[in-house]
């Protein structure tokens, strides 16, 4: 067990960033109002070295979200025994106050491929997800929080919307969610939907951690607009307003920064924390 | 019904059709929406590669990799969500390549780009006590067992593969000769860092990481390298920090 002075049994509703290793001495130095970070599962899977000597030190400040992107929870197949066994290792010594994955699968075979691909949302996939949901819980000792996705297309088999999907997987494992509001909005204007009205639907009352980030814009073959989600930009105005919808109607939640790609100095992604303060003070 | 083999057919194929199944908001097929998952998947595991594979990168140019890269990603996609390790069968890749047929020693140089990252990753381990080896006697010190540290990584090459690094990597470094070299990695504190290996030496710590004592091994090195020098050997291996204390964690994260 990772030997830490201090616990933390939940994330604080209050801001945190996506962490990495290069603003180390930065964030030590000058948090700003973050108060926990979140960190990608798969990069701490090493077995020693500068990540995890990180994460020792970083623990005894923040409180830590680890966030799992490989483990497939909507594949096909079944879950990845040896990965799984891994996030549980890392679990185990980094006792984090959250975990989370995402409503997507990235596993086919034996292929790891590395995105977060869509799945229909039907009867049997409901089934297949929440049984999933269920052995992370059940191999990890502990609630786990799910992701919606970025939305680029959707499945003409789709029986049931997203946030009836989310709304009975819940009510099936017990799993809390995590709410990426960027997602959202990436999502209904792709799809051609009301980000509120999604909002309205979701099941608020099971978010455990909110998520927004900075997204691409391009546009299909007939010109519509194609958010792309990629993280690599601050935050939209509107995303923002989305956030502080969201907020009013949840109150204060943990708030996570996500931006890992073209990673900025510490101090703009800090200016983007500052900016949740606001929206959490609001 | 798409099933996710079908979702995957097209993924790292650009010729192949947009599976069937898929559509806009408004019902109408998705089209080029499907090639957002197609870019994500190919140029995150080219982005892994570039990560992954500096000095091959530096070697060819941004264009040249590149232009390789994708190749590698559809023949080989990764077997394991743990990115930080993909590339392993890229060396013998960059080998097959007609292409590249002169540049001989470039899957040596991504041999030693995989072992330098499978060095920052690797367990820590408590440190060497070097003032208690150099008090004890000769006859003591020759019968000691050396333990390689969990990032000490070792490569042999019938190339200049030392002074390829180092020119490619180090600003106004000399031009390589040719001559084959033989590379230690190692991993003082955090940042794993390429130590040129005199001859014989790569043969030694093969020995000493099979157990054997130090004369053992020294012993059997002089019998197949007559000019192996054991105290320019000792000097490398000992400032380059590449052996720990005997009894080392077997595993960083279960301490």
């Amino acid at each position: 067990m990772l030997d830490s002075q201090r616990r933390f049994d939940r994330l604080p509703a209050s801001p945190g960033v996506g962490y990495k290793l290069q603003h180390f001495n930065d964030i030590l130095g000058d948090p700003g109002p973050v108060k926990w970070i979140e960190i990608h599962a798969e990069n701490y899977m090493g077995d020693g070295g500068r990540p995890l000597a990180q994460l020792r030190a970083l623990s005894q400040r923040f409180a830590l979200s680890v966030h799992g992107v490989g483990l497939s929870i909507g594949g096909e197949t079944p879950l990845d025994r040896d990965h799984l066994n891994r996030l549980k290792k890392l679990c185990d010594w980094a006792q984090p106050a959250s975990f989370s994955e995402h409503l997507a699968w990235s596993t086919h075979g034996a292929e790891f491929l590395n995105d977060l691909l869509p799945l229909p949302y039907t009867d049997a996939t409901l089934n297949r997800v929440a049984s999933h949901i269920s052995q992370v819980q059940d191999t990890l000792g502990r609630q786990m929080l799910l992701e919606n996705p970025s939305s680029y297309l959707a499945f003409a088999e789709s029986t049931l919307s997203e946030t009836e999907f989310l709304a009975e997987l819940v009510r099936k494992t017990g799993c809390g969610l995590l709410l990426d509001v960027n997602n959202v909005f990436i999502s209904a204007t792709n799809l051609g939907l009301s980000a509120q009205q999604y909002i309205d639907a979701y099941p608020l009352a099971h978010v455990g951690e909110i998520h927004v980030g900075g997204h691409d814009e391009d546009t299909d073959d007939t010109g519509a607009p194609l958010l792309i989600d990629s993280h690599g930009k601050p935050v939209i105005d509107p995303v923002w307003a989305l956030l502080d919808y969201t907020l009013a109607r949840t109150g204060p939640k943990p708030v996570l920064v996500e931006w890992d790609n073209d990673v900025p100095d510490w101090l703009t992604l800090r200016a983007e924390a500052q900016r949740a303060a606001h929206a959490l003070a609001a | 019904m798409t099933g996710q083999s079908d979702f995957r057919a097209g993924l790292l194929d650009p010729s192949a059709a947009v599976p069937d199944g898929l559509e806009s908001g408004d019902g109408t097929p998705a089209g080029k929406r499907y090639d957002v998952y197609r870019n994500n998947v190919t140029h995150s595991l080219i982005a892994a590669l570039q990560t992954a594979f500096p000095l091959v990168r530096k070697i060819l140019g941004r264009q040249n990799f590149n232009s390789l890269a994708p190749i590698y990603v559809r023949a080989h996609p990764p077997k394991s969500p743990l990115i930080m390790h993909y590339g392993d069968a890229f060396p013998d890749f960059l080998s097959q390549l007609p292409q590249l047929e002169k540049l001989g020693y470039l899957p040596d140089c991504a041999r030693l780009d995989l072992a330098m990252r499978a060095s920052y990753h690797a367990a820590d381990a408590p440190a060497f006590d070097l003032t208690g080896f150099q008090q004890l006697p000769q006859e003591a010190m020759m019968s000691q067992t050396l333990t390689l540290a969990p990032a000490t990584r070792v490569l042999t090459s019938s190339w200049p593969l030392f002074d390829i690094w180092r020119f490619n990597m180090i600003k106004d470094a000399p031009k390589p000769v040719m001559q084959p070299q033989d590379v230690l990695i190692t991993r003082p504190d955090f940042d794993p860092e390429p130590n040129l290996l005199p001859p014989g030496a790569a043969d030694w710590l093969a020995h000493l990481g099979q157990n054997e004592t130090l004369v053992a091994a020294y012993e059997a090195t002089a019998a197949t390298t007559p000019e192996f020098d054991l105290a320019a050997a000792l000097t490398i291996t000992f400032t380059s920090q590449a052996f720990c204390a005997n009894e080392r964690a077997s595993d960083a994260t279960t301490s």
